[in-house]
């Protein structure tokens, strides 16, 4: 019997793991070890260069840009999404008027609110970034001709081809398809919390302002936290990266205005034959990653409340 | 306000209109009307992140049905007529019919493969105590937080050298390593919380095993592997950077870089109105199946974060 638990759990095992090292693992060990070496990824021959792509990155002013965007991102996004969806949520759950005996109630129609604001969500990031590419366009978009329509025709910004605009733009879009999962997600959290706290302080002559820093904030911390752990996750990785591949002029213009560490990782691969040093940079998001998620960590750390 | 100057029960339970029509204690005045103000205030805010929402959805819709002209010319006017000749053109000549085909071939196959591999992990890791456990969970798991890009450069090579470069298969395989760490975490948490005397039962009756998990587990867990079946295919149906990266053959493109390169393409053919036709085509389908299963939807991709 104990013969046939370990074939079992071998047999369980052994393709997932399998498939996980050769496409995962593996890849991530040897992307350490490539950061060390002059790879083009063209050529089969390369040599160890020890810190030299260190060395040179730290002195790369591309890369100290997009480092900055990503930080930039890293700081807004979660910040303004976040906050955002907290306020549709607690909007959702406490704004409603006031029902016989209960202090606080949802608006109404606070289901199809739900449901509309969770769209974007589900969309590609890629349709969502060739969408607004149109919205953002110059001369026909949906923005300055709605600008045009209510009579601000010398307000015409070029939007993506503004290097002080396009990466308030692309924060913009991340933004607009985030928050709705978040608001999903808060009011979820909120509806378990008990109506009689509520109940006390508004007695107490606590206004809903106050409840919803001393109530509604503090019970959601640990879901908050988390949201935070992902939106940073969201800005270092994939979806940041989309959207700037889609959406910029270069991609990561004008004048890498909105270049990202994802994309000139990317960038130094594939485009510049650079292999070694793409993944020197890779390196540095990782560090970049983990700091991150340390930071959350530890500034996130508070007393688990149970209720 | 203090809550001694007002009786509290009075302002508890008394429904804001009715406190406007008699006027109480001025202190249950002044409650009532902060509720209907904010009410007001709440359903404004709302409403205004709706429209912002989903007109730009709606904006795609419309200019789907809309010639090239107007298009450019009026973006907020209404199609004259529907010009459906836009969604054949961009089904048949612009090749959306085989991005359909390829996404729904790839997905399929690492759909399937990710809920059977990574079931089939969770199971053993869950259930089993054996050298290693906790170490094998930990290596999967810990793929959720490093970025992708860092591995993709190696994966690029590793791919190339096993001859896996552009075919479906090969990208179907990378789907599913990338896919399991979440199935795993996801499904690990919910195989725990599965009575285990049904298994022991089994096992008494003399079923293996692995008869015991394909045919008395698995059914078991059938709420979970359908949270963790909408996160995946909407997660792989959405997929970018991976199929950009290691999936370059014209032939094998996947929807989200057909429409890429359908609106790089735009740049010369000025064909605005097909590529409209064909970001809407990618869109309605999830946006249809997401308001059909929109209860399941949110559990699945929620589910996640509030672990």
């Amino acid at each position: 019997m104990q013969h046939g638990k370990y074939r079992f759990i071998v047999g369980f095992l052994v393709a997932p793991l399998a498939l996980y090292a050769v496409f995962v693992i593996w890849p991530f060990i040897q992307a350490i070890y490539y950061s060390f070496t002059d790879w083009t990824g063209l050529s089969p021959d390369f040599k160890m260069v020890g810190f030299g792509n260190y060395s040179r990155m730290l002195k790369d002013d591309i890369f100290w840009k997009s480092l900055q965007h990503s930080v930039v991102l890293v700081l807004v996004l979660p910040l303004v999404t976040l906050g955002l969806a907290l306020f549709f949520a607690f909007m959702l759950n406490v704004g409603g008027r006031r029902r016989k005996n209960a202090a606080v109630a949802g608006v109404r129609g606070s289901g199809f609110y739900k449901i509309a604001y969770f769209f974007p969500q589900v969309l590609s990031i890629v349709i969502v970034a060739l969408l607004f590419q149109f919205a953002f366009n110059p001369r026909s978009g949906m923005l300055n001709s709605a600008l045009k329509g209510i009579g601000l025709d010398n307000v015409q910004p070029d939007w993506l081809g503004d290097p002080n605009l396009a990466l308030i733009c692309v924060m913009a879009v991340l933004v607009w398809s985030t928050v709705g999962f978040f608001v999903v997600l808060f009011s979820a959290g909120m509806a378990s919390i008990p109506k009689d706290f509520y109940e006390a302080a508004l007695l107490d002559g606590a206004s809903r302002v106050t409840t919803f820093f001393k109530i509604t904030v503090p019970l959601l911390w640990d879901t908050i936290q988390s949201g935070w752990v992902y939106m940073g996750i969201l800005a270092l990785g994939v979806e940041a990266f989309t959207a700037v591949q889609v959406m910029t002029v270069g991609p990561g213009g004008p004048d890498y205005s909105t270049s990202i560490l994802p994309l000139y990782v990317y960038q130094t691969a594939f485009r510049d034959g650079q292999a070694g040093y793409a993944t020197t940079i890779g390196v540095g998001l990782l560090i970049v990653t983990m700091a991150f998620a340390a930071i959350v960590m530890r500034l996130g750390r508070r007393e688990r409340l149970e209720f | 306000m203090k809550a001694t100057e007002t009786p509290p029960v009075v302002a508890a339970t008394e429904p804001a209109p009715v406190s406007k029509s008699k006027p109480p204690a001025p202190g249950g005045k002044e409650k009532g009307s902060e509720g209907q103000v904010l009410n007001v205030f709440s359903h404004g805010v709302l409403i205004i992140w709706a429209i912002l929402v989903v007109l730009p959805l709606l904006w795609a819709i419309m200019s789907s049905f809309k010639n090239d002209d107007s298009i450019l010319s009026t973006p907020w006017a209404l199609p004259d007529k529907l010009h459906f000749d836009n969604w054949s053109r961009a089904w048949s000549q612009a090749h959306m019919s085989d991005y359909f085909f390829n996404t729904i071939l790839v997905v399929g196959g690492s759909l399937i493969g990710t809920l059977l591999l990574g079931s089939m992990a969770a199971y053993v890791l869950a259930r089993f105590d054996f050298p290693g456990n906790r170490f094998i969970y930990y290596l999967f798991i810990g793929g959720m937080s490093f970025p992708i890009i860092l591995a993709l450069v190696p994966l690029f090579f590793v791919m190339n050298n096993m001859g896996l470069l552009n075919t479906r298969h090969g990208l179907i395989l990378v789907y599913i390593a990338y896919s399991l760490p979440f199935t795993v975490f996801f499904l690990t948490s919910f195989f725990r919380t599965l009575p285990g005397s049904v298994a022991e039962a089994a096992s008494i009756d003399g079923a293996s095993h692995t008869r015991t998990f394909f045919q008395v587990m698995l059914p078991m867990a059938k709420p979970g592997l359908i949270s963790v079946g909408i996160f995946n295919f909407l997660g792989q149906w959405n997929q970018y950077m991976l199929p950009t990266v290691l999936n370059t053959d014209p032939k094998y493109r996947v929807l989200s870089q057909g429409l890429v390169e359908l609106a790089n393409s735009q740049g010369y053919k000025g064909d605005w109105s097909g590529l409209f036709a064909g970001l809407v085509m990618a869109m309605l389908p999830v946006l249809a199946a997401y308001i059909i299963f929109q209860r399941q939807v949110v559990a699945g991709l929620t589910a996640g974060a509030v672990k």
